[in-house]
């Protein structure tokens, strides 16, 4: 292995894999370094995705697609369901293929990888981030590199050792706990999620099909309900309620940083991206497109500034990633506060309004006016979201 | 008693290691960068910690304590 790289990318998830692939695509080199054993593994993550949002990226596989989506199940407070059918329009993937089969696609353009890889420091030449130190099989290294990206997920350390103010608010910091249990007995192309003050306060609980009959279901709460109640806590009522003998097969904790993009996602020889990033959408809590977009467009500029020699290149990645996606979560995030402080009445009225829509009228743009005139209230709310 | 000191007198925020699923909440919401996690390792670190807590809201899973009497050191 070589000590010295044009891009070494910290992290192996969608939003690494995207990054290094984008680059090593323009022939420079690059090395991905991933913490865990396993590309892809463990899984913290409800593990939905639109088809769109998949394939700008890979062509769909069965090998990664655990269940096919058609419709969305809301369920207010008060237990009444409106199903909403928005055709053939998503995923929940099996994310421990999909990671790795996208670092597949970081290997094939040219990037190496190597897993079990901890990094706990950057080198800096003049100011500016010029490689990383990390520990592997008990042995402490360094690798040279002219651009490190972070893509280190919601620990976010990497870019915190940059210089740059990583850190989550603790009120945006959604707790996560998801299990995968077996023989919940919903419909296969249904993804269900519950609101309501008991059930998942700012927030919502989700309930994902993965094909027979097993399903990821978890709920994340903010630090501020975190507070009084853990997201373990809920889920274990919901279960208890719902599905008290099913077996669980996976269960793991995780953290999703619901906010607005980081101030700043570039410096002198660094980018961040992905969860790192605060690429999430805020509004729902996905990261997987969004990071992969915001992996493109790092190891896009980062490759380009190489093969220019032009490291100042990198700087343009901020402004990239805000007209792509960056000021539209601004907006997300805007609606997410509104929606999320709604009460359990407020829930009730809206799932009402949309079960008095014939089901095979229910386009989300119906259900959404639907919502609108049936509760001038919550027009109130959506124009504060906009007006602000 | 022998206490471990964080940045501003004794340590009160407990991890507990065994529960602990190394999901990164705590580290990404610490103000300090005073978490120091690895694959299957996690701990803190005494002289940055400056006691706030953030951490302990933060934990989905309940393994992070405050400790009001103090760490003691081991």
């Amino acid at each position: 292995m070589k000590t010295n790289y044009d891009i070494v990318v910290v992290g192996a998830g969608p939003a690494g894999s995207m990054a290094a692939r984008f680059a090593a695509e323009q022939g420079v080199s690059v090395l991905m370094l991933e913490k865990d054993r396993d590309v892809g593994y463990p899984v913290r993550c409800g593990e939905a995705i639109s088809k769109a949002g998949v394939e700008e990226f890979i062509p769909s596989d069965d090998k990664w697609i655990a269940a096919k989506i058609s419709k969305f199940s809301f369920n207010a407070p008060d237990g009444s369901e409106a199903i909403i059918d928005f055709g053939d329009a998503g995923y929940v993937l099996e994310r421990r293929s999909f990671d790795y089969e996208l670092a597949r696609t970081a290997a094939e353009a040219g990037a190496e990888i190597l897993t079990r890889a901890y990094v706990n420091g950057l080198l800096f030449d003049d100011g500016k981030v010029s490689g990383v130190k990390y520990e592997i099989n008990g042995e402490q290294k360094e690798v040279k590199a002219k651009i490190v990206i972070a893509a280190d997920g919601v620990e976010s350390r990497v870019g915190r050792w940059a210089g740059l103010e990583t850190h989550v608010d603790f009120r945006d910091m959604e707790s996560a706990v998801q299990i995968t249990a077996a023989n919940i007995p919903v419909d296969q192309s249904t993804l269900y999620f519950y609101f309501g003050q008991d059930v998942a306060p700012n927030g919502y609980f989700w309930v994902f099909p993965k094909g027979h009959n097993k399903a990821n279901i978890g709920l994340g709460v903010s630090g501020l309900i975190g507070k009084k109640k853990s997201a373990q806590s809920y889920l274990d009522d919901f279960m208890n309620k719902h599905y008290p003998n099913a077996p669980v097969l996976t269960k793991i904790a995780g953290g999703v940083p619901c906010s607005i993009t980081l101030d700043k996602i570039s410096g002198p020889g660094i980018m961040l991206v992905g969860d790192a990033a605060r690429q999430v959408n805020p509004l729902s809590g996905g990261g997987i497109a969004s990071g992969m977009i915001g992996g493109k467009i790092a190891g896009t500029i980062a490759g380009e500034a190489i093969k220019q020699n032009k490291l100042d290149h990198i700087l343009t990645y901020d402004k990239a990633w805000n007209d792509r996606l960056g000021k539209r979560h601004e907006t997300f995030n805007r609606i997410k506060e509104g929606i999320y402080n709604f009460s359990d009445d407020k829930f009730n009225s809206i799932a009402h309004s949309i079960l008095k829509i014939p089901i095979e009228k229910r386009t989300l743009g119906k259900v959404f006016t639907t919502a609108l005139i049936n509760n001038p209230s919550l027009l109130v709310d959506i124009a504060k979201v906009f007006v602000v | 008693m022998n206490y471990r000191q964080a940045k501003n007198g004794k340590l009160m925020i407990e991890i507990l290691p065994d529960k602990c699923d190394f999901c990164g909440c705590c580290v990404g919401v610490c103000p300090e960068d005073a978490i120091e996690l690895k694959e299957a390792e996690i701990f803190i670190i005494d002289e940055r910690c400056t006691n706030c807590a953030k951490c302990v809201w933060s934990c989905p899973i309940e393994v992070i304590h405050f400790n009001k009497e103090g760490v003691l050191a081991k």
